[in-house]
């Protein structure tokens, strides 16, 4: 037993490390440090740059594009990208869509779809929650009928984050209504140029638009864009899902976070000194510190028992890597939100995007309570915290 | 990072795991509590014969020659059962201070027959006035001729009223608080000069207050270097949170499974009241609380041998921080989730919480350390 990492371990987090220091454009890193949101036209430049070195898609098989790292050095590469900070590749193309065809695609559809997936030439939302399916996902409604070489779609998705910018969805819809809700599911990948498929945006609490409501009139889908098998879409799905779990902890951004807090309250003035000089403060750091080295060693050990399992069953204990996760993140946005005080206050959506000059100065200060609103959001989607709980209750408590 | 067990450490884990399992149910337990000294002395015996008690110490000295991992896995163990010997005292505290301070005629002569069963110790360090400071130490030790006298009151000495030899932490120069000048003496319990008062903890343990006048100690029972053992005091002292980290986890992943058969089994309004979201939300807080607890317990157990002692230290801190808030919610919660019951000695789950209540306490609060640990700038360094 040890905890120590490798020589080898070492040796590639240095690596990594240079590459991102090298690699990342000095814009993109600068926004990322003011915590500014990744434009659709950073991220492609960022993600072709990954693409290029080969590190877009570090998880997927070596087959397909993936790097054949072992499970230490993916969380390795993971941290250093939050803490550089870069952006991350495009979960819906790296982390969802490009894994399950991988498991379950036709050899056409991967050889198509595959490279342009890595490299971000394809830009994949999600089309999976409606609005009566969100926890209960399986009641979902919207509905393809198939009509010679075509599915017809009609119904509504919601909550699909980056519709407005992508070229395709990964889409599940109603096949069959007569038996149990999850058989009847298949899992479509639609064009979003398609006629009839209309983008509506949500603005989310945080002031920006990131997610939509996309309604479906009509839309034809060719049969050859279905993957796998009609009815049996929940099973991809259910893959998914649980590959989305356990990538969700992003210890990374919370460490990135209190590191930065720890930096800004050295400077920021409180009193006769600075916020730092303030025992009560530190404490607060010190107690979001201890929960994350928590998660952060719970996290290596789940990495550890699923590497000694080799099924590709989600371990259980995700669910704990997510509910913690998603706290740790919640608790370091609100870390951050403390040390801006009142220069939190002023309201600047552009600048939050990345457009124009700030409000007013310290600029680092605006996009601090926009981003603990949208942080919120982490205990709610990829299962919400309350669904994971149940999910520990029946399969690990046995409840 | 390797988080597997050699197939010894696996083999001593099933071992002293089934020996819990067959030795402490909950009856047995009470038997032990009401022998004379508060445990039993033919468990203590049996401890012996599966070389627990020699575990870390070297082969020459009859001991098995094994480090921290081990005594985590011991510990967890007997945690589990709420075992009731002193083991802390006797192994961790008064055989980690020999074990590392001692010269080796010391060694030697001590060592064995800790190992054996045959010797019992207790660490006498905390007095009235030093809370959780260990360099605050105001019982004195004045050097005439070969001998040393000791003068001084120590309290709430982990089964400081059984234990054959005590170490006794005094001042041989500087001021109360300083953390030069303090030495460590090993006096016989019986030696002239000491009277203990022992009595019950609130976890049916036992300690004692013990005062020491004119105690004389030879100068070859100084523990390494008199009026600079503050630093061994600190190393043995992070050892022995490693210990009780471990300890705790062990109780607590008991009670969570004790509440959770209970959840099952016990009926309300026609239903297993495991049925109830709130109350499998509850108890899936107290897992996710266990498993954190016990990712700082195994890391309290790596870093507890740590060259750097700033930064052995502060890991204890964050350790001990994780496991007191884990140990009272688990505890807590696990009396809550019990219902009416929960609240009667007869059931197990009250003796947890009270353990896991002092735990927190011994060594260091949750507060304390969280203050220490805000004092040395936390955890996570600044931008490389």
């Amino acid at each position: 037993m040890d905890l120590r990492y490798t020589d080898e371990e070492l040796a590639f987090r240095h690596e990594v490390r240079a590459f991102f220091k090298e690699a990342l454009p000095a814009d993109i890193r600068r926004r990322a440090t003011l915590g500014q949101r990744c434009s659709a036209a950073d991220l492609r430049r960022w993600q072709r740059i990954l693409y290029e070195r080969g590190w877009a898609t570090p998880a997927w098989d070596k087959a397909w594009g993936g790097t054949g790292w072992s499970a230490v050095q993916q969380y390795i590469f993971k941290e250093e990208l939050h803490m550089a900070p870069a952006p991350e590749t495009l979960s819906f193309n790296v982390n969802m869509i490009g894994p399950v065809l991988i498991a379950f695609g036709s050899e056409a559809q991967k050889r198509h779809f595959l490279p342009r997936i890595a490299s971000l030439e394809y830009w994949f939302c999600q089309g999976f929650s409606e609005p009566g399916a969100g926890s209960d996902l399986a009641a979902l409604r919207t509905q393809a009928v198939r009509d010679g070489d075509h599915y017809v779609i009609n119904g509504q998705k919601l909550w699909t984050s980056t519709a407005h910018h992508a070229d395709w969805m990964f889409c599940l819809v109603r096949t069959d209504s007569s038996g149990k809700k999850q058989q009847g599911i298949t899992y479509l990948l639609i064009d979003m140029k398609t006629p009839g498929l209309t983008v509506r945006p949500i603005i989310t609490i945080d002031g920006h638009h990131e997610t939509n409501e996309v309604f479906f009139d009509n839309v034809r889908v060719p049969v050859a864009n279905r993957i796998g098998e009609e009815n049996k879409g929940w099973d991809y799905a259910k893959y998914l899902l649980g590959n989305e779990r356990s990538g969700i902890a992003r210890v990374g951004v919370s460490k990135m976070r209190v590191r930065l807090a720890k930096d800004l309250a050295k400077r920021v003035p409180s009193g006769d000194g600075v916020l730092w000089d303030d025992p009560r403060f530190r404490e607060r750091v010190a107690t979001v510190e201890v929960e994350l080295k928590a998660l952060e060693m719970t996290q290596m050990r789940v990495i550890a028992e699923s590497r000694a399992q080799e099924s590709h069953a989600p371990d259980p204990k995700t669910s704990i890597l997510k509910i913690k996760g998603s706290e740790l993140q919640q608790l370091s946005a609100e870390l951050l939100l403390e040390v801006a005080g009142p220069d939190a206050l002023p309201l600047d959506i552009d600048f939050l995007r990345g457009i124009g000059e700030p409000v007013r100065e310290p600029e680092w200060a605006l996009t601090i309570a926009p981003n603990h609103y949208f942080a919120r959001h982490v205990s709610i989607v990829g299962g919400s915290n309350e669904i994971q709980k149940n999910i520990l209750a029946k399969s690990v408590l046995g409840l | 990072m390797d988080f597997d067990f050699t197939d010894e450490q696996r083999m001593l884990k099933d071992s002293v795991e089934r020996f819990v399992k067959d030795e402490y149910g909950f009856e047995q337990r009470a038997k032990y509590l009401a022998e004379p000294d508060g445990f039993s002395r033919a468990q203590w015996a049996r401890f012996a014969e599966l070389g627990l008690l020699g575990l870390s110490f070297d082969e020459e000295y009859g001991g098995s020659g094994c480090g921290p991992v081990e005594t985590m896995i011991v510990m967890e163990a007997l945690g589990r059962g709420l075992a009731v010997e002193p083991y802390l005292a006797t192994v961790v505290l008064g055989g980690g201070l020999v074990r590392l301070g001692g010269n080796p005629a010391q060694r030697a002569a001590l060592l064995p027959h800790m190992a054996q069963g045959e010797l019992q110790m207790a660490f006498a360090h905390s007095e009235a006035q030093s809370r959780y400071d260990l360099a605050d130490v105001a019982t004195t030790a004045r050097r005439e001729g070969d001998e040393w006298v000791i003068d001084g009151a120590k309290r709430i000495v982990l089964h400081g009223g059984s234990a054959d030899l005590l170490v006794v932490s005094a001042r041989v120069s500087g001021g109360r608080r300083e953390r030069d000048g303090v030495g460590l003496f090993v006096v016989r319990g019986d030696a002239a000069g000491v009277t203990r008062r022992a009595y019950p903890t609130q976890d049916r343990l036992r300690a004692a207050d013990i005062e020491f006048s004119g105690v004389r100690v030879p100068n070859s029972d100084v523990l390494g270097v008199a009026g600079a053992a503050l630093p061994l005091i600190e190393t043995v002292v992070a050892h022995a949170i490693a210990a009780v980290s471990a300890e705790a986890v062990g109780a607590m992943a008991a009670a969570l499974e004790e509440t959770v058969e209970y959840l099952k089994v016990r009926k309300q309004f026609g239903v297993p009241i495991g049925s109830f979201q709130a109350l499998q939300h509850r108890a899936v807080d107290m897992l996710v609380m266990v498993e954190q607890a016990r990712s700082m317990a195994l890391f309290a157990t790596m870093m507890s041998e740590e060259p750097a002692a700033g930064e052995r230290d502060r890991s204890m801190s964050a350790a001990k921080v994780q496991i007191g808030r884990s140990g009272r919610f688990v505890g807590q919660q696990g009396v809550q989730l019990h219902g009416g019951i929960g609240m009667t000695e007869e059931c197990k789950i009250g003796h947890y919480l009270r353990r896991l209540s002092v735990i927190d306490i011994q060594f260091g609060s949750t507060e304390h350390h969280l203050s220490r640990l805000a004092n040395v700038g936390g955890l996570i360094d600044a931008a490389a």
